[in-house]
């Protein structure tokens, strides 16, 4: 009798998704999808609002990462004003800067910690009442109180440069409304320990070698699981560097051969199109010169060491030789090898905290330009789970008339949906009996990406994780609550 | 336990309508100013919070609920486990777990959950909700001010 899993892994309002795994009477994996199955709004919702609220007004769509949505309709709107994208004054750049590599600190430090360590520390097989963060604690206490500074610290630098914990208004239309403070500047260098840069640079180096650690004695796991090729997709910075906040848009296919070379992103609708599928609310990006078929594309850090040349900051560029030489500097299509990239760029961001917080000019006070202005405005940064796109017109009364956001989540919607197919068919299909290990597997594979439901889909979801069982003629004969 | 200081932490998106409930009843302390209470919000709860959560003798976490019994719910939290899906939410007992393990302190905590029934995105809240904020605000005010007077 044939039987669908179905796995709701959702959270309080942040969107709503599910899994669902179709298997034949034989238990053979005949379908898998990743569901987003609310609908989206967010667009509507800034519609008819005046553009200079728009910085403000889009980080109502996520909590976790609100400056990558402050700072790419911030960027947007420079080109309204007549002011971007790379016509900052030094002082408001550096300040976005900031603000935006303490974003990434906190994000990747948080999916570390939070997200991937119980897993890596317990293994996937492990007792789920000791495989989550509380365990973590309770096991590795030092590791623990780490992850929770290192995303303190990048709260703290948001705040100092956005001026709010959530919120913030630090980016306006055409640049930055403060400065950072010698206080400031000196209580995140010279802070006493363990709130300083040099500290958040060791923790950052020592999370990166616990992963590489767990990878020489898991060398199986760590390469083995997911694996598939793919299109990779980032900004870069003009000389190929990675940047996180302003660049050209890059991609490269599964070998390394430039798909997009390096294009300007005010026109990013001639290279990427978006594909609607009925069993999902969420859209399937892809690029056009290679079609709706063979077009998707991963965004995030393993895209992002797959598209940059190099890594603009010491330490972490040694770690990137590492990591390429252990593709041979071909592309990397290893789904787990997602946490090493992420542990580099969280050394990288640590770095360039660093770096900004010894450069003079954020104690400037050019802080805003305008020029003439214009009807329509492109922002792109790459957020912490990759290319966040932000595009609005405005009419001449000064009001939102159009918006269209492409999220990272969205952009990673294929590669989501092959890495559960993959766990589907290599680690369900067929087996006589689904164990809770199994469907963790199935979650890893989703949270390597830590999706982010309510920027996908702006919808309210429910709590808890609910795994559904259908025989072949679509009655309930099993369900099982997290 | 003598309850000397008190932590109110609101929860949830005031760009959801009713999912509002729990900043907008902080910002009304806060606007009260009631002594030797601080108050705190955000979006979702996160791993930090055990490090504030470990400064306060008492936690009262505010949310909006679309299940609970109008007009509100509020019950003592104990600190429990649990396994996390995304980095996009960590429940109150969660955060109670690690600050207990972290920082070694165990603030008495309680939910108070305020019943929504409006969660689309759009700004301010339903009139019913603002009915049971009414009720909660009432209801907890009164409650800080017997924690002042007496032990819990």
């Amino acid at each position: 009798m044939g039987r669908k899993i179905t796995i709701e892994p959702v959270t309080r309002v942040e969107g709503h998704g599910k899994v669902t795994i179709h298997l034949d009477d034989r238990g053979k994996v005949t379908q898998s999808r990743f569901h987003i199955v609310e609908f989206r709004g967010f667009e509507r919702f800034v519609q008819g609002r005046p553009y200079w609220e728009a910085p403000v007004l889009v980080q109502r769509l996520c909590g976790i990462c609100p400056v990558s949505h402050h700072l790419a309709a911030a960027k947007a709107m420079d080109v309204i004003v007549g002011a971007g994208p790379e016509k900052l004054t030094p002082t408001a750049e550096k300040m976005r800067r900031l603000m935006h590599y303490g974003q990434m600190l906190q994000s990747h430090a948080l999916h570390f910690f939070h997200l991937a360590s119980p897993d890596l520390l317990f293994g996937m097989d492990a007792d789920p009442a000791i495989r989550n963060i509380v365990g973590v604690a309770l096991e590795h206490r030092d590791l623990a109180v780490q992850g929770v500074m290192l995303r303190k610290f990048g709260q703290e630098i948001i705040l100092a440069t956005a001026g709010k914990k959530i919120h913030g208004t630090g980016a306006i239309p055409g640049g930055i409304n403060k400065n950072l403070t010698i206080e400031e500047r000196d209580s995140f260098l010279k802070g006493p320990a363990p709130l300083n840069a040099d500290t958040m640079i060791e923790w950052a180096q020592g999370a990166l070698d616990l992963f590489k650690a767990f990878h020489k004695d898991h060398k199986d796991l760590v390469d083995g699981f997911a694996p598939f090729p793919s299109n990779h997709l980032s900004l870069v910075r003009k000389d190929g560097a990675l940047d996180f906040y302003h660049g050209v848009l890059r991609a490269v296919d599964s070998e390394g051969r430039k798909v997009l070379d390096d294009v300007d992103y005010q026109d990013y609708l001639k290279y990427i199109g978006e594909e609607v599928r009925s069993w999902s609310y969420m859209k399937f990006p892809y690029l056009r010169s290679l079609g709706k078929a063979d077009g998707w594309y991963r965004v995030g850090p393993l895209a992002r060491l797959n598209t940059c040349d190099f890594i603009p900051s010491p330490h972490a560029q040694k770690e990137f030789e590492l990591y390429k030489a252990y593709t041979d500097g071909k592309p990397n299509n290893m789904s787990l090898h997602t946490h090493w990239a992420r542990l580099i760029e969280l050394l990288h961001s640590a770095e360039v905290i660093r770096e900004l917080l010894n450069d003079k000019d954020l104690q400037g006070d050019k802080l805003v330009r305008r020029g003439k202005r214009r009807p329509e405005g492109v922002g792109l940064v790459e957020a912490p789970r990759g290319t966040l796109f932000h595009h609005y017109r405005v009419d001449d009364n000064d009001q939102i008339a159009m918006a269209n956001l492409i999220v990272s989540t969205t952009n990673n919607n294929e590669p989501m949906n092959r890495a559960v197919n993959w766990v589907a068919e290599n680690m369900i299909s067929e087996k006589p009996e689904i164990t809770e290990g199994m469907l963790n597997r199935v979650e890893v594979a989703i949270r390597a990406y830590d999706p982010c439901l309510s920027c996908a889909t702006h919808a309210v979801g429910k709590m808890p994780l609910v795994v559904e069982m259908y025989d072949s003629r679509k009655n309930l004969v099993d369900r099982k609550c997290k | 336990m003598q309850i000397n200081r008190i932590l109110v932490y609101g929860i949830g998106n005031p760009g959801r309508r009713d999912d509002g409930l729990g900043p907008k009843l902080v910002s009304l302390i806060e606007t009260e100013g009631i002594e030797n209470v601080d108050c705190d919000s955000n979006y979702q709860l996160n791993i930090e919070d055990a490090l504030t959560c470990s400064h306060y003798d008492a936690v009262v976490f505010v949310d909006a609920s679309e299940t609970t019994a109008p007009p509100f719910e509020f019950k003592e939290l104990e600190p429990a486990r649990e396994i996390a899906f995304t980095t996009h939410e960590l429940s109150p007992a969660s955060v109670l777990a690690l600050t207990e393990e972290l920082y070694a302190r165990r603030p008495r905590a309680w939910m108070l959950a305020v019943r929504g029934y409006e969660w689309e995105l759009a700004e301010g809240l339903s009139p019913r909700a603002e009915i049971n904020l009414s009720a909660a605000l009432a209801f907890l005010a009164d409650w800080v001010d017997q924690g002042r007077s007496k032990t819990l």
